[in-house]
C-alpha cells in the first residue's frame, strides 16, 4: 500500500502497535481484578492535567503524567487505609478528575482546539517524541510482565493469598496502577482521553472471554488491542472517518464476537450451599 | 519456654471503635496442634493475623519464630506461615488453573526473580496428589467445588513448606462430607508434617482429633483454655456461647468430640 509510505501513516502504524499493546497489557491486570473503573478514573486523571498544562502554558504530557500517577497512587492507599472500598476511592478521584478537567476548560482563554484535539486523540499526527515515549513505555512494560509474571499473576487472582504467602502484594498491587497511569499518559496524544479506556477495557475483556490461561489472555488481548487500531486506522482511512472513533467501534466489534463464541458462557457460576 | 513459636504478650488490636483483641496473651510450642473456639466476633481471625503480620496491634508484643512481628519481617515470617482462611466465591472465569494457584505457595520463598523449576512443579503434583486432587489440576480454580477449593487451598500451604500453620475455619461453607474429608486431610498433614498448628473453629464437630490443646476465646479475650476433655463439657460451652449448648453426637472419626465419646 503506498499509503504505508508516508511518514505520518508509519507514524500511526507503530503507536497502533505500541498503543494496542500496552493499553491491552494493563486492561489484562484491571479486567481480571474487576477494576474496570479505574482505567477511565485515571484517563480524565491525564486529561484534566493535560488540560492543565495546555491553560498554563507547560508540557501536556507533564502535567498528564503527574496526574495519572498522582491519582494511581491516591487509590490505592486511599482503599488500603481508609474505610472506603476500591469502587468508592475510584469514584471520587474520578469524580474530583472529571470536576477539575472541566474547570481548567472552562477557565481556558481563546481557542481550544489544542485542548479538545486531546478529547479525542490523533494517531495521524503523533510525534517522533510521543511515539518514542509510548515505544519506551511499552517496552517496560513488557518487561516489568516478563520480571514479574509470577507475582503479578498471584496478584491478580489471589490478591489476599499473595499476602499472606510472602510475595509484595501491595507494593506489586500500586506498581499495576502506576503502571495504568503510566500507559494512559503515554497513549493520550494518539489515542485521546475520552478513548483510551475503550482500548484498555475491550481486548482485555475480549480475551477474557476465550481463556484459562493468564499467559494467553495476555497475548490474545494484545494482538486484539493491535488489530483494534489497525484495521480502525484502515477504515479511518478508507472511509474517511475520525481514527479514534473507528478504532474503538473496532474493539467493541471484537469484543462482541469474542462474547458471543466464548467457550465460558457455557461455564454456570459456582454457588456456596 | 525456649521451644516457644509463638509469643503473645498482652496484644490489644482494635478496628476503629471495636476493640478485636483485649490484651491476649498465649504461648504455642513447637508441633503444638491448638483449636480456637468461640462464638462470632470473639477475636479469632484477629488472634491468627497478628501471628502472621497482617493484623495491627496497638498495644502488646508478638514473636513469631524468634522474630518479632512488624513491618520489616512480616513479609519474612508470611514466608514460613501457611495460611487457609474460609473457602471464598471466586470468579469462575479467572484466567489461573489448580496447578498454577497451588504453586503460588511457593512464590513467597523463592522471591522476587526466581522462576519456579521442574522441581518445584514436581512438588506442586506430590502435594496435590497427597491432597486428592491430582485428576483436577489443570482446571481453572473457580471451576471446582468448595470442598475440591479448600484442598488445593490446603496443597498451597503445605508447598510454601511452613513451620506454622493457620486454619482461619476451613470446614465452614462446605457440605458435611466435605467437611469430614477435610479435617482427616488435616490431621494427616499434622502428623506427617508435625507443624505447629492454629485451627480457628465455631463448629465444636469441626474440632481435630489430633487438637491437644483447646482455646476458647469470648469478646476479644481467652476465657479459658485447656486439654480439650476439660473444655469440652456442657457447662463451660454454654457459658461461652452464653446460650444451652447440647453436644453433638453425630460426629465423623476426625473429630475430637468422637474420638473421646
Amino acid at each position: 500500500m503506498s499509503v504505508l509510505e508516508y511518514q505520518f501513516m508509519q507514524n500511526a502504524v507503530l503507536a497502533g502497535l505500541c498503543g494496542g499493546i500496552t493499553c491491552s497489557i494493563v486492561g489484562v491486570f484491571v479486567v481480571t481484578m474487576h477494576l474496570s473503573f479505574i482505567g477511565v478514573c485515571i484517563a480524565h486523571a491525564a486529561f484534566a492535567g493535560a488540560l492543565l498544562g495546555v491553560w498554563l502554558g507547560f508540557d501536556p504530557l507533564i502535567g498528564a503524567l503527574v496526574f495519572s500517577l498522582a491519582s494511581a497512587g491516591i487509590i490505592g492507599p486511599m482503599a488500603d487505609r481508609g474505610e472506603l472500598n476500591l469502587d468508592t476511592s475510584i469514584g471520587i478521584v474520578f469524580s474530583l478528575m472529571l470536576g477539575l478537567a472541566f474547570l481548567f476548560l472552562g477557565l481556558m482563554s481563546g481557542s481550544r482546539t489544542e485542548a479538545l484535539n486531546l478529547f479525542w486523540g490523533s494517531i495521524l499526527t503523533v510525534s517522533h517524541r510521543d511515539l518514542a515515549f509510548l515505544g519506551a513505555v511499552t517496552a517496560a512494560e513488557i518487561g516489568l510482565v516478563l520480571a514479574f509474571y509470577k507475582e503479578i499473576l498471584a496478584v491478580i487472582c489471589h490478591r489476599q493469598v499473595a499476602l499472606a504467602v510472602g510475595i509484595p502484594a501491595t507494593l506489586i498491587f500500586y506498581g499495576l496502577l502506576f503502571a495504568t497511569g503510566l500507559t494512559i499518559t503515554a497513549s493520550l496524544q494518539s489515542i485521546g482521553g475520552l478513548l483510551i479506556y475503550t482500548l484498555i477495557l475491550n481486548p482485555a475483556a475480549a480475551a477474557y472471554q476465550l481463556t484459562y490461561s493468564l499467559k494467553r489472555m495476555l497475548l490474545i488481548a494484545s494482538a486484539f488491542g493491535v488489530v483494534s487500531c489497525w484495521a480502525g486506522l484502515t477504515a479511518s482511512y478508507l472511509l474517511d472517518i475520525p481514527s479514534g472513533a473507528s478504532i474503538v467501534i473496532t474493539s467493541c466489534i471484537i469484543f462482541a464476537l469474542a462474547t458471543a463464541f466464548s467457550p465460558k458462557r457455557k461455564v454456570k457460576r459456582w454457588q456456596q450451599a | 519456654m525456649s521451644d516457644a513459636v509463638i509469643s503473645i504478650k498482652d496484644a490489644v488490636v482494635s478496628y476503629r471503635e471495636d476493640v478485636a483483641l483485649q490484651g491476649v496473651s498465649l504461648e504455642v510450642h513447637r508441633g503444638e496442634f491448638i483449636g480456637i473456639i468461640g462464638p462470632n466476633g470473639a477475636g479469632k481471625t484477629t488472634l491468627l493475623t497478628v501471628i502472621n503480620g497482617l493484623g495491627r496491634l496497638v498495644q502488646g508484643e508478638v514473636r513469631v519464630l524468634g522474630l518479632p512481628v512488624n513491618e520489616q519481617n512480616g513479609i519474612k515470617l508470611r514466608r514460613r506461615i501457611g495460611y487457609v482462611a474460609q473457602v471464598e466465591n471466586i470468579d469462575p472465569r479467572l484466567p489461573i488453573n489448580v496447578r498454577e494457584t497451588v504453586m503460588v505457595g511457593s512464590y513467597g520463598r523463592l522471591g522476587l526473580f526466581h522462576r519456579p523449576t521442574a522441581a518445584h512443579w514436581a512438588s506442586v503434583d506430590r502435594m496435590a496428589d497427597m491432597v486428592g486432587i491430582a485428576h483436577l489440576v489443570q482446571r481453572p480454580i473457580g471451576h471446582l467445588s468448595g470442598g475440591e477449593y479448600q484442598r488445593a487451598a490446603i496443597a498451597r500451604a503445605i508447598v510454601q513448606e511452613p513451620d506454622i500453620f493457620l486454619l482461619d475455619e476451613p470446614t465452614a461453607s462446605i457440605d458435611e462430607r466435605a467437611q469430614w474429608e477435610i479435617l482427616d486431610l488435616i490431621q494427616r498433614i499434622h502428623r506427617k508434617y508435625g507443624m505447629t498448628t492454629l485451627f480457628v473453629t465455631h463448629d465444636l464437630r469441626q474440632l481435630p482429633a489430633v487438637c491437644e490443646r483447646l482455646v476458647l476465646m469470648k469478646e476479644g479475650r481467652i476465657w479459658r483454655q485447656g486439654k480439650p476433655e476439660s473444655m469440652l463439657k456442657k457447662d463451660v460451652l454454654s457459658q461461652l456461647y452464653g446460650v444451652p449448648v447440647s453436644m453433638p453426637r453425630q460426629t465423623g472419626s476426625a473429630s475430637w468430640l468422637h474420638s473421646s465419646q
